[in-house]
């Protein structure tokens, strides 16, 4: 089936409605974004419309460097933990029968209606000395006492891959189930193991969807706050926690959103440069 | 969905009914509306409720001004919108309950009207320091609450209470506490210039400043948790998870008398002392009716009030008050407190923030 290009002015209509909408709810509100970022900060009182570029020159030193570098480094190993974990469980998963599929599949979904806060408070208190899973280690006598994981950068990733790990599993879902199994059969009958067919011929069958997930979890990790001050130290927040910081309790309008312009140019960076890469590997 | 698009509703028709709807719910405030009335802006959530189940009804009752009760929402949003109210000439409040550096943002702007002690005579009741000032002496708010935030402890980890504040430097400690994770909230330059500087004044300067962060900076291997949200520490707390720290002392109390094994200790430099006044916006033409309100509320009897059902220490004189020392234990110490500098807040808050969360995050 061919789809024939619009013609006239009429076939756009269709297209009034999502614009209007993404015009309303998202170019309106970044475009706010962006000339509040200019403004000039008043200390002791608020903000007065200027052109300034005081805020983005305070975000120019190694301190924010190095938080925006962590940032970035938490989001990118959150992505590759949850696709690491992802395609083998969603893999073996497309094998089940559909009942036990369907079964996973409602569990996982259940994790995205719990709030962040929950998900935060539910690992801290499993990571904690006093009634973490170390007392079940103890009373299995693996280790001596109980210890506490949690403040600590493993625990800030568990939180966020468990938090993530289902739109990871959604993403790659449609491309397994969709996956020719006869592709496997044939490596099988030329004498690969299914450790290597797998790894020889599904993942790579598979390049597109994994790399639509890393840059859907990367992004969405990108944006998480609560998660790194439940369970991480001072040195594990993020960018979007020292924003909330400017904007919430300093009202420092101007520099947070300084800050947020900066992380989303950077992200869009770092995704363009990923499709980039992603299209040249595809051309060679 | 062109079909949607070419119906009959107008954008004005749109409109019509939104503003129709609009003033249907703006009803109710127009049939209450007496001839005297003030709008009280007081913080959502607890402490509104408080307010409207014991303080504002007898207010209505002893003088016959109904009270409009409005939610602000804490942090500095609630001055946003009362500035930019009243540069429209609106107040979405008459009187309101803001915190001390919004006090001084607010006068900046001239946002406060100047009270007229003479009309409040109660107001000789009250300890000095919950007067604020205009820079040239006029009254631009008078204390409304204040609470103490103090040395918590775990009974079961610290079977002794601590007795100083210098036992969040203490090395034995290391690991065991959680702080406030804000400048203008934790108050600990403060604490480590009265512990260990001789008092608040010792921040009179930026090198004073820098060496009080240079002394917080030994606290940092103590902290496990550096918390913006207070359930968590309080979590933590009870549970002896993290077993010391600065907390509310109201609440600590009440988390004690429901069996739970914490404690609150003022430590001998005085714990923090941190408070809301009332403030009138100048958009406001209610001046007779909120010096009424305010004198009202500096009577000994409703700061007793406060202190017995909300939880909050008295802004008026130990000796005015038939507190009994249990009831005025729970909310407050006759330990000289230790008052915050919110000028340093308001004139040098974004190089404290940037030295803080270096400090902190670095």
């Amino acid at each position: 089936m061919r789809r024939e290009a619009p013609q006239s002015l009429a076939d756009y209509a269709p297209l009034i409605f999502p614009a209007g909408m993404l015009t309303v709810f998202f170019v309106i509100p970044f475009g706010t974004m962006i000339a509040v970022s200019f403004f000039q900060r008043l200390q002791g009182a608020f903000y007065e419309p200027a052109f300034v570029f005081s805020n983005y020159a305070r975000f120019l030193s190694t301190f924010f460097a190095g938080v925006l570098g962590f940032s970035l480094f938490l989001a990118i190993s959150v992505a590759v933990c949850c696709v690491l974990l992802g395609i083998p469980f969603t893999y073996l998963l497309t094998r089940m029968q559909r009942k036990t599929q369907v079964v996973w599949l409602v569990a996982l979904l259940s994790i995205l209606s719990l709030s962040e806060v929950i998900i935060g408070f539910a690992w801290s208190t499993l990571f904690s000395r006093t009634a973490g899973i170390t007392n079940l280690f103890v009373a299995l006598g693996a280790m001596e006492k109980p210890v506490a994981l949690s403040p600590s950068f493993g625990a800030v990733l568990t939180g966020m891959v468990y938090q993530a790990f289902p739109y990871t599993v959604l993403i790659l879902y449609p491309a397994l189930v969709r996956l020719d199994p006869t592709l496997t059969e044939a490596a099988r009958t030329l004498g690969a193991s299914p450790v290597k067919a797998f790894f020889t011929v599904v993942v790579p069958a598979l390049r597109n969807t994994v790399i639509a997930t890393l840059i859907m979890v990367f992004i969405f990790a990108l944006g998480s706050y609560l998660l790194p001050q439940l369970l991480g130290r001072p040195q594990h927040w993020t960018l979007s926690v020292l924003i909330t910081d400017q904007a919430i309790y300093q009202s420092n309008m101007p520099f947070a959103a300084a800050m947020a312009v900066f992380l989303v140019l950077v992200t869009l960076a770092l995704v363009g440069l990923t499709l980039f890469i992603g299209r040249k590997g595809e051309a060679a | 969905m062109t079909k949607i698009l070419n119906s009959n509703i107008s954008r004005r028709t749109v409109l019509g009914a939104g503003l129709a709807g609009a003033s249907m719910l703006a009803m109710p405030s127009i049939l209450r509306a007496q001839d005297k009335s003030l709008k009280v802006g007081v913080y959502g959530g607890y402490f509104k409720k408080s307010f409207d189940e014991h303080i504002f009804p007898e207010f209505t009752k002893a003088t016959g001004i109904a009270i409009e009760s409005v939610a602000e929402p804490t942090g500095e949003a609630w001055l946003v919108q009362l500035e930019q109210a009243a540069k429209a000439g609106q107040a979405p409040a008459d009187v309101s309950m803001m915190s001390q550096v919004a006090m001084l943002k607010g006068q900046a702007t001239e946002l406060w009207t100047p009270f007229d002690m003479s009309k409040i005579k109660n107001g000789s009741n009250l300890l000095d320091h919950f007067v604020n000032k205009y820079p040239d002496g006029r009254i631009a708010g008078i204390g409304a609450v204040a609470w103490y935030i103090t040395l918590v402890t775990n009974t079961d980890a610290y079977p002794e209470p601590p007795t100083t504040w210098q036992a969040l430097w203490d090395p034995a400690n290391e690991g065991k506490l959680g702080l406030l994770a804000l400048v203008s909230n934790s108050f600990l330059l403060e604490v480590t210039a009265k512990t260990f500087m001789g008092g608040t004044n010792a921040l009179d300067t930026e090198e004073g400043i820098l060496k009080a962060f240079e002394k917080l900076a030994e606290v940092k291997p103590n902290v496990a948790l550096w918390y913006r949200d207070e359930a968590q520490f309080e979590q933590a707390l009870k549970s002896g998870e993290i077993p010391m720290g600065q907390y509310y002392h109201d609440v600590t109390g009440l988390a004690a008398a429901d069996g739970q094994p914490v404690r609150s200790t003022f430590p001998k430099e005085g714990g923090i002392q941190d408070s809301g006044c009332w403030a009138l916006s100048r958009a406001s033409g209610k001046g007779d009716e909120a010096h009424v309100f305010i004198d009202y509320m500096c009577q000994p009897a409703i700061q007793a009030t406060l202190s017995r059902k909300v939880g909050t220490a008295p802004t008026v004189k130990r000796d005015l008050l038939d507190l009994t020392p249990e009831e005025f234990a729970a909310v407050s110490s006759d330990i000289e407190p230790i008052i915050p500098r919110y000028d340093l807040y308001q004139t040098k808050s974004d190089w404290l923030n940037q030295k803080w969360t270096e400090l902190i995050v670095g």
